[in-house]
């Protein structure tokens, strides 16, 4: 923001209040994540009695190894990497082409699309009959349940929609001039132009369902069909955590594991792919936003 | 004359069959030059149709009476009809008034807490000088965003048990002399404040991005014009900043009031147990509990539908309401 070089006297405590704010506001956004990751290296025997605070006292990976090595989690790590994979990239294609079709105003039946995704966005059929249709369909406990619940979102549509708008439509037409049809400009030029707002819905709807743990609860009867947030929310809001520990290879004989150190461990491992992705991806999602406020 | 009309209305006969003909000919050179672009957009239009407009349907299921061996595609007149009688099933429960409270309860305060806040940290965030550091701060305050709430909700119940962090700090201030379960009250007082503190923990620095995309759309000339008049810089920030981005503020506040019968589902499901029951049952989850595990499909898709109509009921009348007060129309 251009403004004039002169400082005024009076400006500066105001200045270093502020820096002041945004110093605490970091500490308390970080201090959680970081109390976690040093318990996670800690001994869990150790930790349980208390006073960790910055720092391990007890360093260890033994509660790594464990988690590691146990095959209810590592099932669990690999539900989650296959559906999060997969129903990425299936969403951004399905998404994509849909919001390229739509974005043709002489497209057929457009009016009455857009309307009723627009419906779509404000009233929804809610969650029991949904359930009901999951179930009918022949999705419950059935890992394609993932994939094709996530799918599609409208909401996309409108992001990628307003990106496509500020494609020059001279591309399109020397590229049809060539002999393309529709969906070979789709396939070569679109999807190539579009990398940045594909950047941000992957990071969008893989964040979503990495992190999601609900679908797994009332979707999955079988434990090999439930992804490590769910294994996780078992063990934190279900009060079955000992029983899960005691079958775990190995039990918990001479360790220095407790329930809570594996927990820490678990949470850290879980978090640890995100964490270290979303720093590298922010220009896209905050640039997706910013279509969403300039447009929306 | 009369022969004369006759040929008149025969050549507006074969007009309006050539036209008709005309027309069938030109859709269906439309479709077939748009072929390609139908067959894109078909699997999102199946999508919806299946997963949006098929569940729009079963909310039939309020309306009859459900088991789980019908599908829903059940044939009208074999339905056991049931009117409203599981909505007065769902109005007179003895936990309606505590769940419409804790709803309402926490989504108003959260409102009011939660909402001014991220307005205020972009604000903020925008007086600082340093490009770098401003950076800095904005990806640390994204981070709680992409943690999952049973990652948060892990840390919560172990920090907030009675030998946990919480506790240990609050005696060692002094503030209390031994610990207290605070997830264990069945106060409001107790789970509310966690479940919002822990609400805009979680949201604030994610919620103030599109505060901050707005602001970086402001005309810089206004700030030196404003700087030339002699204008402080909380001046500007309340006279020229805030004015700026009140179209964002108003349409996020519109869809906020929406929301106010939707709860964080999420996040109230891996804090709430058996003990903060009568504080932390809110309308989503006893919809969940009363349908899906206890499986009382009728009875939840009722309170099911209640819910979404009360948030339509007030999605519209805040538009109302705030279209009155600005005078233009916030979409």
């Amino acid at each position: 923001m251009g403004s004039s070089k002169m400082k005024r006297a009076g400006e500066l405590p105001f200045d270093i209040v502020i820096i002041l704010v945004m110093l605490i506001i970091c500490f308390i956004t970080l201090y959680p994540v970081w109390y976690t990751l040093v318990h996670s290296f800690n001994e869990g025997t150790d930790a349980a009695m208390g006073g960790i605070y910055w720092w391990p006292r007890k360093p260890s990976l033994e509660n790594y190894e464990t988690i590691f090595r146990d095959n209810t989690i590592l099932q669990a790590y690999w539900i989650t990497i296959a559906r999060t994979v997969i129903t990425t990239i299936a969403h951004i294609f399905v998404t994509s082409m849909f919001a390229f079709g739509l974005s043709k105003r002489y497209l057929l039946g457009r009016k009455y699309i857009l309307g009723m995704g627009i419906i779509t966005m404000f009233f929804s059929g809610g969650l029991i009959p949904l359930f009901i249709l999951v179930t009918q369909i022949g999705l419950y406990n059935n890992f394609l349940a993932y994939v094709f619940l996530g799918l599609f979102s409208f909401f996309n549509v409108f992001i990628f929609m307003s990106f496509l708008s500020e494609i020059p439509d001279s591309l399109e037409e020397s590229a049809k001039i060539d002999g393309a049809n529709d969906f070979c400009v789709y396939i070569k030029i679109i999807l190539p132009l579009s990398l940045p707002v594909i950047a941000t819905i992957a990071l969008f709807t893989g964040v979503g369902n990495w992190n999601d743990y609900f679908m797994g609860v009332i979707y999955m009867k079988d434990r090999e069909l439930q992804p490590i947030q769910t294994f996780l929310y078992r063990l934190i809001a279900e009060s079955a955590s000992n029983q899960m520990l005691v079958s775990m290879p190995g039990g918990i004989r001479q360790s220095s594991v407790t329930s809570q150190s594996i927990r820490m461990a678990t949470m850290i491992a879980t978090t640890v792919p995100i964490v270290c992705a979303y720093p590298f991806l922010q220009k896209y999602f905050v640039k997706g936003m910013m279509l969403g406020a300039v447009k929306g | 004359m009369q022969l004369n009309d006759l040929f008149t209305k025969t050549e507006n006969g074969m007009d309006t069959m050539k036209n008709d003909i005309l027309k069938r000919k030109l859709l269906m050179r439309k479709l077939m030059q748009q072929k390609y672009l139908l067959l894109m957009i078909l699997p999102g239009l199946l999508w919806m149709l299946i997963f949006n407009y098929i569940p729009m349907y079963g909310i039939s299921v309020a309306f009859r009476t459900y088991k789980i061996t019908d599908t829903l595609f059940c044939a009208p007149w074999n339905w056991k009809l049931a009117g409203l009688t599981y909505f007065r099933q769902f109005f007179s429960d003895a936990q309606f008034m505590a769940v419409i409270r804790n709803t309402l309860g926490i989504n108003v305060l959260r409102l009011l807490i939660g909402f001014p806040l991220p307005i205020l940290f972009a604000l903020l965030l925008n007086e600082l000088k340093n490009a770098r550091f401003k950076k800095i701060v904005q990806t640390v305050s994204y981070l709680p965003h992409f943690l999952s709430w049973v990652i948060l909700g892990g840390i919560m119940i172990t920090w907030l048990s009675e030998s946990g962090f919480i506790n240990d700090l609050l005696i060692k201030l002094g503030i209390q002399d031994k610990g207290v379960p605070f997830l264990a009250k069945r106060e409001p007082v107790y789970f509310w404040s966690i479940a919002i503190i822990s609400d805009v923990w979680k949201s604030l620095g994610w919620n103030s991005i599109i505060y901050l995309a707005a602001i970086t759309s402001i005309d810089p000339s206004l700030y030196e014009s404003a700087t030339i008049d002699g204008a402080g810089r909380i001046q500007k920030m309340l006279y020229i900043t805030v004015p700026c981005i009140q179209g964002t503020i108003a349409i996020l506040f519109v869809l906020a009031v929406g929301g106010l019968m939707t709860s964080n589902f999420d996040q109230i499901m891996v804090l709430r147990n058996s003990l903060n029951r009568p504080a932390s049952e809110v309308l989503d989850i006893f919809i969940y509990r009363m349908g899906i595990t206890s499986q009382r499909f009728s009875y939840a898709t009722a309170a099911g539908l209640f819910r979404s109509g009360v948030a339509l009921f007030f999605l519209i009348a805040a538009e109302f309401v705030l279209r009155k007060i600005r005078g233009t129309s916030t979409i």
